[in-house]
């Protein structure tokens, strides 16, 4: 019902909206559905095994090896093509644990008010006050490297937007008349949460939803970049932009740059995404 | 016998100020809304209570329904002091009483089928549900002029006129079978055309189902035609209260007389004593002294400005209250 209702109102919408940003939605679309099928058939698409020597180390890109190889000797457009199934997990795990732990706190809290929706706030406020990337290296840092304990960190990232976004609108919309309407033929405070508000509110998530995903493929490249993330020989673009880049003044340009243009490719096929479900689902909304 | 019974009910809202007036003082205000009102409903009775905007008909309401928490005062449901029921029992109550509200826009779930909506009451209740839930919605649905019901009972709010939301507003306030609905102007947002229908319905469904209404209205038009007793408030006060025959034949308040003369009667040939009111309501939050409509009232005397008259039977069930009642007549 919950899902029908938003391809519902984004259908209804788009009768009356037909912008540049009406098509910024596909091709976002495209570009974040082209990663998803190259994450699941990465074994059979890609030329060579990702993490074995497949030629010489450095070699410019040819047509054995259309990216190059990098400084082990191995296949970058294999190393690539793996390396979605790792950013794409990550994003997946981090943005469905933050969605499940935010939504509901945030339900609570806008819904109940008084006592419980300050302290909650106070706390979701301070997380949110740190700029996204520090909080991840703080937490990375602490659980130590791997896809699991980054997927964590990144969840405790967004569980704030998350979480704001649906107090918000769990504070405006239980002012309405049907909400009252609903006390009065004396539904509990959890039909009404879930029954009368939270439908109310779910078409407002998808926006925040890809544009916290095309974050979260960032801060993740850049957890990996410095260290804290996935651990060699794991294929994984930000880490392989780090190996790639000390080459880059010996105009060897090709092991860091192209998991480079590919970390760019997804952030920018997931914000389209969600910059043109925002044109047409909520102009108004005001996001981070 | 009776089913509702007020007693000096009295709702007081704090007003909200900003930071710096908390600091420098400590003085809370209070908008009285609803300031000692009281009265009773009968069984199968229509009770309207009148008045302008801002008097506290609408909050009177809220309060009998336990919708808001009174300040102050007794609420009595047949024979049951229920000011201070809590929770389930609360919860128990709500299918005993209903409420239609004014805004059939904003009263309904606009992510909730029109079926769904009406049939939540009996989900809540554990009433009935699956196959037998729809077809009580069906029947009640077609009760409340819905038809056929097949169409209606998949449709969004969205989907439908203001009158066809506030007959489903209905069916889903009549579909437990309640004994008291309070009506909050449930015409007046609703197209002129219509309203009749919306009216005749509601008094075709008291007869019907043994309702008893308490309906709220600023149109004494509206209440002529439909209630039984009326009750006039003005800020926060009842200031008359009586049969509808006595109300309108021989009223004795000056605040209804004023009421009365702004209805237009379509004879150009009747003439009757006309009063027109200067100014607006004075703030609730600081009412005048004594009588508190002396602050517009043609007849004030000194009385008026220091002391508060009491409601006073003037006639027989006719209560009045204002310190000229027996010598002010309309005739």
């Amino acid at each position: 019902m919950l899902f029908s209702s938003i391809i519902s109102s984004i259908l209804r919408r788009l009768k009356f909206r037909r912008g540049v940003k009406y098509y910024f939605t596909f091709i976002g679309f495209a570009i974040v559905l082209s990663f998803v099928l190259m994450a699941l058939l990465a074994s059979f698409i890609s030329p060579y095994n990702p993490v074995k020597r497949a030629g010489a180390p450095l070699e410019s890109p040819s047509f054995k090896f259309p990216m190059g190889t990098d400084g082990l000797g191995r296949d970058i457009l294999s190393r690539i093509i793996h390396g979605t199934r790792i950013v794409l997990r990550i994003t997946l795990l981090s943005m469905t644990l933050s969605f499940l732990i935010g939504v509901p706190i945030g339900l609570l809290s806008g819904y109940l008010g008084g006592k419980l929706d300050s302290v909650i706030s106070l706390f979701m406020d301070s997380l949110y006050a740190f700029p996204g990337l520090v909080l991840a290296i703080a937490l990375a840092v602490m659980l130590g490297p791997g896809e699991i304990s980054m997927g964590m960190s990144l969840t405790v990232v967004y569980i704030p937007t998350y979480f704001r976004m649906v107090r918000g609108e769990a504070l405006s919309v239980k002012e309405n008349l049907f909400v009252e309407a609903a006390k009065a033929i004396g539904a509990k405070d959890r039909t009404v949460m879930f029954k009368y508000i939270l439908p109310n509110i779910i078409p407002s998530l998808p926006i925040i939803l890809s544009l916290n995903a095309a974050d979260a493929v960032l801060t993740a490249a850049a957890l990996s970049f410095i260290g804290l993330g996935i651990t060699a020989p794991t294929p994984d673009w930000g880490f392989d932009l780090r190996m790639g880049y000390p080459y880059l003044t010996s105009k060897i340009w090709w092991p860091s740059t192209f998991p480079g243009l590919m970390i760019v490719f997804l952030t920018l096929g997931f914000s389209l995404f969600g910059e043109g479900l925002t044109e047409i689902l909520n102009p108004r909304l005001v996001r981070r | 016998m009776i089913q509702v019974q007020v007693k000096d009910l009295k709702k007081y809202f704090p007003v909200q100020k900003g930071l710096l007036e908390r600091i420098l003082s400590r003085k809370v205000d209070y908008v009285k809304a609803v300031d000692g009102v009281s009265f009773e409903i009968r069984k199968r009775e229509i009770f309207s209570l009148v008045g302008e905007s801002g008097c506290g008909k609408t909050t009177t309401g809220r309060l009998i329904l336990r919708l808001i928490d009174p300040t102050d005062g007794r609420l009595i449901f047949k024979g049951r002091d229920i000011t201070f029921l809590k929770g389930e029992e609360l919860r128990r109550l709500r299918k005993n009483m209903q409420i239609i509200f004014q805004d059939p826009y904003a009263s309904l779930n606009p992510r909730m089928r029109i079926g769904d909506a009406v049939g939540h009451p009996l989900e809540i209740h554990g009433i009935a549900e699956g196959g037998e839930k729809k077809s009580m919605v069906f029947e009640t649905l077609r009760k409340v002029g819905l038809e056929p019901p097949e169409k209606f009972y998949n449709a969004y709010p969205h989907e439908l006129s203001g009158g066809q939301r506030q007959r489903a507003a209905i069916a889903r306030a009549i579909i437990v079978n309640p004994e008291f609905i309070v009506a909050d102007e449930p015409i007046s947002m609703i197209d002129v055309s219509l309203r009749s229908k919306i009216l005749e319905l509601m008094k075709q469904l008291q007869s019907e189902l043994d309702l008893t209404y308490l309906f709220i209205t600023h149109d004494l038009a509206v209440s002529k035609y439909i209630s039984d007793r009326i009750g006039i408030m003005y800020l926060g006060e009842m200031v008359e209260l009586g049969l509808k025959k006595e109300i309108f034949s021989d009223p004795r308040h000056p605040y209804t007389i004023a009421l009365l003369s702004a209805v237009p009667i379509p004879n150009p040939r009747v003439k009757r004593k006309h009063i027109e009111l200067k100014g607006e309501v004075p703030s609730p939050i600081n009412p005048p002294s004594g009588c508190r409509f002396h602050t517009r009232c043609p007849f004030k005397e000194e009385t008026c400005e220091t002391e508060k008259p009491r409601l006073i039977e003037v006639t027989e069930n006719h209560y009045v209250a204002c310190h000229k009642a027996q010598t002010l007549s309309i005739n």
